[in-house]
C-alpha cells in the first residue's frame, strides 16, 4: 500500500539533486492548458512530455510547465519549446503518441520535428 | 469534454487563475448520483460577471477569462437531468471571506451521462502545473474515500517542488491505489 511516509524517503533522496537541477534549464516546453486545448487532449500530452523527458534523463535540462490558451484554438493541442537563443517552435494538434519523437529528436537530439510544426500542418 | 475529470481540469484551472491557494475538488457519488464540487479562496467575482458565466453568448473580452469551461460542464449535468450551481464572493467585497464555488449534479444512469474518466491524471496535472497551489481531493464513494491532500504532501517534501516527477509519479501511484480500493476492484 502506498502511503505517504513514501514521500520522506523521496525528499532523502532528492535533497542533492535539486539542488544540481537549478538553473540548468535551457529548455522550457510549454502545453497549452485552456479548455480549448483540454477538450481535445492536451493532458495526456502533458502527462506525456513529463513522463518522456524524465526517460531521455533530460530532467535536468528540460522544464515542462502549462499555459492559458494560445489564440489559435483550431490547431490546440498545442505545445511550444522555448530554447535560449533559437526561435520558438509552435507544435500543432498534438498527441500523446507525437511526445515521444519530438523529445528524442528535437529536445534531445537539437532537430526540429518540421512535419508536426504549425506552419506546415496549416 | 469526453470526460467529467475534463471538465474538472478546466473548472480548477480557472481556480488557480483567481490565485486560490487552496482548491478543493470533492466528488460525492452513489449509486445513482454523481456530485463534483469544486470549491475555492481564489479572488471570486462580482454578482455581474457571475450572472455572465452560465451563458456562453454573453461572454465579453473582459470577461473572455471565464469562457466556455462553465457553460459545458452545466450542459454536461443537466444533459442528465441533474443540476448545476455557482455562487461567489468577490474580493472586494469579502475580504476575509472570498472564493466561489461550483457544484454540479449529475444522474448517472441517464443515457446522456459523460463517465467521470481519469481523476487520477487530472490531479497529477493540476500539481505538475501548479506546484505551489494547494488541492484537496476527496472522492466519497458507497461509504469510501479515495483522497489526497497537497498540504500533507508539501509538509513531508520538506521543500522539494511538488512537481518534481518522483513525486508526481508517487502521487499517480497513491492515487491509482485508492481508486482501485474505492470501487473495490
Amino acid at each position: 500500500m502506498k502511503s505517504l511516509a513514501e514521500l520522506q524517503a523521496i525528499k532523502e533522496k532528492m535533497k542533492g539533486k535539486v539542488a544540481l537541477r537549478e538553473g540548468s534549464n535551457d529548455i522550457r516546453v510549454v502545453v497549452g492548458m485552456a479548455t480549448c486545448g483540454i477538450a481535445v487532449g492536451a493532458r495526456p500530452v502533458l502527462n506525456k512530455f513529463v513522463e518522456e523527458v524524465d526517460k531521455a534523463g533530460l530532467a535536468g535540462r528540460v522544464v515542462v510547465s502549462q499555459t492559458g490558451c494560445i489564440g489559435v484554438c483550431q490547431y490546440e493541442p498545442i505545445v511550444e519549446v522555448y530554447e535560449a537563443g533559437k526561435e520558438k517552435v509552435t507544435y500543432a494538434k498534438m498527441t500523446a503518441d507525437k511526445v515521444e519523437k519530438i523529445v528524442e529528436e528535437h529536445l534531445k537530439g537539437g532537430k526540429v520535428v518540421s512535419e508536426y510544426v504549425l506552419a506546415d500542418i496549416k | 469534454m469526453k470526460e467529467l475529470s475534463l471538465n474538472i481540469l478546466d473548472i480548477t484551472e480557472n481556480s488557480v487563475k483567481a490565485g486560490a491557494t487552496l482548491t478543493s475538488i470533492i466528488i460525492d457519488e452513489t449509486a445513482d448520483q454523481l456530485t463534483i464540487t469544486i470549491t475555492d479562496d481564489g479572488c471570486g467575482m462580482s454578482e455581474e460577471i457571475l450572472k455572465g458565466v452560465e451563458d456562453p453568448f454573453y461572454t465579453t473580452r473582459t470577461t473572455r477569462k471565464v469562457g466556455l469551461g462553465i457553460p459545458l460542464l452545466k450542459m454536461a449535468a443537466e444533459m442528465t437531468s441533474g443540476n448545476f450551481k455557482i455562487s461567489s464572493k468577490s474580493k472586494e467585497q469579502y475580504p476575509n471571506s472570498h472564493g466561489t464555488v461550483v457544484k454540479a449534479v449529475f444522474n448517472k444512469n441517464h443515457l446522456d451521462f459523460t463517465p467521470l474518466g481519469d481523476v487520477t491524471a487530472t490531479l497529477t496535472t493540476l500539481i505538475q502545473g501548479h506546484p505551489d497551489t494547494d488541492f484537496l481531493f476527496v472522492h466519497n464513494f458507497d461509504g469510501r474515500q479515495a483522497e489526497l491532500d497537497t498540504r500533507q504532501m508539501r509538509e513531508m517534501l520538506d521543500g522539494i517542488p511538488l512537481n518534481s516527477y518522483e513525486v508526481i509519479k508517487w502521487a499517480e501511484e497513491y492515487l491509482n491505489e485508492q481508486y482501485q480500493s474505492l470501487y473495490d476492484i
